[in-house]
């Protein structure tokens, strides 16, 4: 009798967990999903990511210590994901090594390139930019970082993430996610500038070409 | 003594700008870019123009996951 109620007990106990665990995840499906499909790219990939992040997460579930902070947690379970993905597909990983773009060039600023501080009052170039900006033209500049910038630009600028709960997330000192989410910002803004001009968005008005 | 502000120039601002409008400044350095901004017109247009193509950003991509990824996900866990 003891055993059945202990067991009852435990039954119900699980239950809870896992509903209290399904309510957690479908409150942040959303979030997860946004990060996966700017890491993967693919919808289908993205959905595969977050399905198998949290089947990890749950069966990880005891290694939270505090349960205040799950998204965090259940975010660097979807990064680790990701991370064991490149692997099996044979890739190199890049999501932890920024050298290929950073090769010494000075941060780039779209502001720089626009402002004309002598100009009349009513005229404003870099207002007139931010306009002509289509949605798809600032996912291609986000999708077209490496990996390691992309993560950070991902969770910071896109999810409103802290640079400590990024730095949590990525396993990454909060330093390298400071100066990470300075230099994925000059290479978008300069992915959406060469993307400007190629369009012919913004044709060159007062900039210097050898500025490039 | 609440309104003392340290003088901070362009290069500074422009240094800690990103910092800045992440929020992850202390409230005194906040405060130096804060006063900063109010008297200088070309960084006050920088750091508006980041701010507004962060708000952009922010909008890129579908805000929510596809419906079905979300009934798998319940029916994923119901299997727990």
């Amino acid at each position: 009798m003891k055993e059945q109620t202990a067991r009852r007990q435990d039954g119900e106990a699980g239950g809870d967990r896992r509903r209290l665990f399904q309510a957690r995840v479908l409150d942040l499906t959303d979030g997860l999903y946004r990060v996966a499909l700017r890491l993967t790219r693919h919808e289908s990939d993205a959905e595969e990511l977050v399905a198998e992040a949290v089947a990890k997460a749950w069966a990880a579930l005891d290694s939270l210590e505090d349960e205040s902070r799950f998204r965090p947690w259940i975010f660097s379970v979807l990064i680790n994901t990701f991370r064991s993905h490149c692997r099996r597909r044979g890739r190199e990983l890049s999501l932890d090594d920024c050298q290929d773009d950073a090769g010494g060039e000075p941060d780039f600023s779209l502001f720089d390139k626009l402002h004309q501080p002598f100009l009349l009052w009513w005229s404003n170039p870099e207002q007139d930019f931010l306009n002509k900006l289509l949605g798809e033209d600032l996912q291609r500049a986000v999708d077209s970082l490496s990996e390691c910038y992309r993560a950070v630009v991902v969770l910071v600028i896109l999810e409103g993430c802290s640079y400590q709960e990024a730095a949590d997330i990525l396993a990454i000192p909060i330093g390298t996610v400071r100066s990470r989410v300075k230099r994925g910002r000059s290479l978008m803004q300069k992915a959406l500038w060469m993307h400007a001009r190629e369009a012919g968005i913004h044709t060159a008005t007062s900039e210097t070409e050898g500025e490039m | 003594m609440g309104n003392e502000h340290k003088p901070i120039d362009c290069e500074e601002v422009l240094r800690s700008l990103i910092s800045y409008l992440d929020g992850e400044l202390d409230k005194a350095a906040t405060a130096d870019i804060d006063h900063h901004l109010k008297h200088c017109r070309t960084c006050y247009s920088r750091a508006e123009f980041e701010r507004h193509l962060t708000e952009l950003s922010r909008k890129i991509g579908p805000s929510k996951a596809p419906a079905e990824l979300r009934r798998r996900l319940a029916r994923l866990v119901e299997g727990f």
